[in-house]
C-alpha cells in the first residue's frame, strides 16, 4: 500500500532511530517462541526417521541396533504393508471422490439464498463440530446389530442381518459413510462460499441467451470454481491418507486387516507388537506422501487466499 | 416447474435428514431407558428419562453386573483445561509471531509459517511416538502441562495463519500515525494492532478451541485415564463391555454439546477459519 510520502519519510526515521538494534530483532523477538515451537517439533521428528532405520522392538531391548533401510526393505517385501497401501488408497479416492460430488450437489442446492437454504447451511455445520472418534461412536450406536436405528432402517428395505463395520464387505462402507458424514459439510461450505463469490455476469448473459444449463454448468460454472475444488480437495485428501480416529474408533483396523490403514497399522505395530522401528518406517512413507500432497495443496491454497483477499 | 421445486425439496430433505438425524437419535438415545433401546421396532415415542445422565454425572452406572464406577466428569474437566490452555499459549506465542510474518519480510518468518503448516499436514503418530519415549523419561507423561504443549501442533498454525491474515489488512499508517503521537512500539500494538485484529483473533481462538476439543490420538498415546478428553474417555467407555447404550449415548451427548452449541452461536467467524483464510467471511 503506498502512502503519501510526506507521512512515512517523516515517520519511519523518527521510530526506527530510537533504538537501532531493538528495531531490526524486533521481528526475531516477536517470533522467537513459536521458532523455539518449531524446534521442539523437528526434535521428535529426526528421532523418528531414527527410529525408522533402527531394529527397535520395545520387547527386545538388547536387540536394538542401527540397520539402515532394513525396516523399509522388509516393509516393501511385505503384503500386509501392500494392503496397508491399497487401504488407504481406497479409503481417500472414495472419501474424496464422493465428498466432493456430494458436496458440489449441497452447495448447488443451497445457492439461492432462501430461509431454508439458510438454516440448512448452519445446520450443516454441526456434523464438522462433532469430533470424528465420537461421529464414529454415534454410528457404532446406531448399526449396533440389536437394536441400531439403521440396522433397522436396512431390514425395512428387506436386507436382514447387515453387519456394518463387524464384516469385512461392508466396513469400508461403513467408515467412509462416517467420514462422509463428518466432512462433506467441509467441501460444501468451500465450494458455497466459492459460489457464492462469483461473478455473476457470466451466468446472466448465457441466461439471456438461452444457453442451456449443461453448458453453463460445464464450461462456466466449474471452470470457475475449479480452484475451490483443487483446495478443499487437496486438503481432505492429506487428512483422508492419515485417517486415525474414525477407523480407529470403529474397528481398530478390523475384521481382520480389512481396514488398517497407514496410522491405524503403525499403531498397531508400535503399541500391540512393540515395534517401534517397523511402525516408525510406516510413518516415514507416509509422511513422504503427505509432504508431497501437502506441497501441492500450499500452493493451490494461497493462490486462492491471495485471490480471496482482493490481490489477484 | 412444480416438478423441479419437487425435487429441490425432496433433495433438500434429504440432505437434510442425512447431516441431522444421527444428531436427533443419539440425543434421543441418551434419554431413554435400556429397554425402550432394545425395543423393536424402535419408536421415537417413549417416556423420557434423566436416568442415563443423573448415572453420569454421579459416577455410579448401575449394569447388569453390577455398579461400575467411571469418571467421565473428569474427562470433561480435562477436555476443558486442555483446550483452554493449549488455545491461549496459541495465542500468546502466536500473535506476536503472526504479526512479526504479517509486518516484517524476513527470510525466516517464512521458512517458520511453512514449517509450522506442514506439520500440520504431518502425520501426527510420527511425533508423538518419540514424543512418548522423551515424554517418559522427563516426566512430561501423562501430565496437563505435556500435553497442551503437544496440542500447540494443531492450535499454533490455525492461530499463526488466520491472525496473520488480520494483521496484514491493518494498514501500516495508522500505527505510524499512533506511534508519531508519540507512543511506544509496545503501546501501539496493545492500542491499535491488536484490536484492529480482533474478529480474527476470536476466530482463530475459537477454531482452536474446537479443533483441541475435538482430538483424539494425542491423549490416546500421551496421557493415561488422569489426563484423558472426552474423546479418549468416551472410547474406553464404548470399549468396555456391559455398559448400558443409553449412557453411552449420553456420554457421547455430553462430549459434543459444548462444541455445538459453541459453533452455533458464532457461525459466521467459522466460515472463514474452516477454508483457513482462503474466503474471507
Amino acid at each position: 500500500m503506498s502512502t503519501s510520502g510526506v507521512a512515512s519519510i517523516s515517520a519511519r526515521p523518527v521510530v526506527r532511530r530510537r533504538h537501532p538494534f531493538l528495531g531490526r530483532a524486533l521481528p526475531y523477538l516477536l517470533s522467537m517462541p513459536a521458532l523455539l515451537a518449531c524446534i521442539g517439533i523437528m526434535v521428535p521428528f529426526a528421532m523418528a526417521l531414527w527410529y525408522s532405520l533402527e531394529r527397535y522392538n520395545l520387547a527386545f531391548p538388547t536387540t536394538r541396533g542401527f540397520i539402515w533401510f532394513g525396516n523399509y526393505v522388509s516393509l516393501f517385501k511385505d503384503a500386509t504393508f501392500w494392503n496397508t497401501v491399497v487401504v488407504s488408497m481406497t479409503y481417500t479416492v472414495l472419501t474424496v471422490g464422493l465428498e466432493l460430488l456430494l458436496g458440489l450437489g449441497i452447495a448447488l442446492l443451497l445457492w439461492r439464498r432462501s430461509l431454508v437454504t439458510n438454516v440448512l447451511s448452519v445446520a450443516l455445520m454441526l456434523p464438522l463440530m462433532v469430533a470424528p472418534a465420537i461421529a464414529s461412536m454415534m454410528w457404532k450406536l446406531m448399526t449396533n446389530a440389536n437394536f441400531g436405528i439403521l440396522s433397522y432402517f436396512v431390514s425395512l428395505l428387506g436386507v436382514h442381518d447387515f453387519k456394518w463395520a463387524s464384516a469385512p464387505q461392508s466396513a469400508m462402507f461403513t467408515v467412509v459413510m462416517v467420514d462422509m458424514w463428518v466432512y462433506t459439510p467441509f467441501i460444501t461450505i468451500l465450494l458455497l462460499a466459492g459460489l457464492r463469490g462469483l461473478p455473476r455476469q457470466p451466468f446472466e448473459a448465457a441466461e439471456l441467451d438461452g444457453v442451456p444449463g449443461t453448458f453453463v454448468f460445464f464450461r462456466i460454472m466449474l471452470p470457475m470454481l475449479l480452484p475451490y475444488i483443487l483446495t478443499a480437495g487437496l486438503f481432505r485428501m492429506l487428512d483422508s491418507i492419515q485417517q486415525f480416529d474414525i477407523i480407529y474408533s470403529m474397528t481398530q483396523g478390523g475384521p481382520g486387516d480389512t481396514l488398517m490403514d497407514f496410522q491405524v497399522q503403525a499403531y498397531t505395530q508400535a503399541f500391540i507388537f512393540t515395534n517401534i522401528g517397523r511402525a516408525s518406517a510406516i510413518l516415514m512413507v507416509l509422511w513422504l506422501i503427505t509432504y508431497v500432497l501437502s506441497n501441492v495443496f500450499v500452493k493451490n491454497w494461497l493462490r486462492l487466499r491471495e485471490r480471496a483477499r482482493g490481490g489477484v | 416447474m412444480t416438478v423441479k421445486f419437487a425435487l429441490r425439496a425432496v433433495a433438500l430433505t434429504v440432505v437434510g435428514l442425512f447431516f441431522l438425524f444421527p444428531l436427533f437419535w443419539v440425543v434421543l438415545m441418551s434419554f431413554m431407558s435400556n429397554a425402550d433401546i432394545l425395543r423393536n421396532p424402535p419408536s421415537p415415542f417413549f417416556s423420557p428419562t434423566l436416568h442415563n445422565y443423573i448415572a453420569l454425572v454421579s459416577g455410579e452406572l448401575h449394569t447388569n453386573v453390577g455398579t461400575q464406577t467411571v469418571n467421565y466428569m473428569l474427562n470433561l474437566f480435562n477436555s476443558t483445561v486442555l483446550s483452554a490452555f493449549s488455545v491461549i499459549l496459541s495465542l500468546i506465542l502466536g500473535v506476536p509471531a503472526a504479526y512479526a510474518f504479517a509486518r516484517y519480510k524476513f527470510r525466516l518468518g517464512e521458512d517458520m509459517a511453512f514449517t509450522l503448516l506442514s506439520f500440520r499436514f504431518a502425520p501426527p503418530l510420527l511425533v508423538l511416538l518419540p514424543l512418548l519415549m522423551i515424554f517418559q523419561s522427563i516426566g512430561l507423561y501423562d501430565t496437563y502441562f505435556g500435553l497442551v504443549w503437544v496440542y500447540q501442533l494443531i492450535t499454533l498454525p490455525l492461530v499463526l495463519w488466520i491472525v496473520r491474515g488480520y494483521f496484514e489488512d491493518v494498514s501500516e499508517d495508522i500505527e505510524l500515525a499512533y506511534r508519531l503521537d508519540g507512543h511506544s512500539w509496545l503501546s501501539t500494538f496493545f492500542h491499535i494492532s491488536i484490536p484492529l485484529a480482533k474478529p480474527g483473533i476470536a476466530a482463530a481462538a475459537l477454531l482452536s478451541f474446537i479443533f483441541a476439543w475435538n482430538n483424539f490420538i494425542f491423549a490416546l498415546i500421551l496421557g493415561s485415564s488422569g489426563v484423558q478428553p472426552v474423546t479418549v474417555g468416551a472410547f474406553a467407555f464404548v470399549t468396555a463391555s456391559a455398559i448400558e447404550y443409553g449412557q453411552v449415548a449420553a456420554a457421547l451427548v455430553f462430549s459434543i454439546m459444548p462444541t455445538l452449541v459453541l459453533a452455533t452461536f458464532t457461525q459466521r467467524y467459522l466460515v472463514e477459519g474452516l477454508s483457513l483464510g482462503a474466503i474471507k467471511g
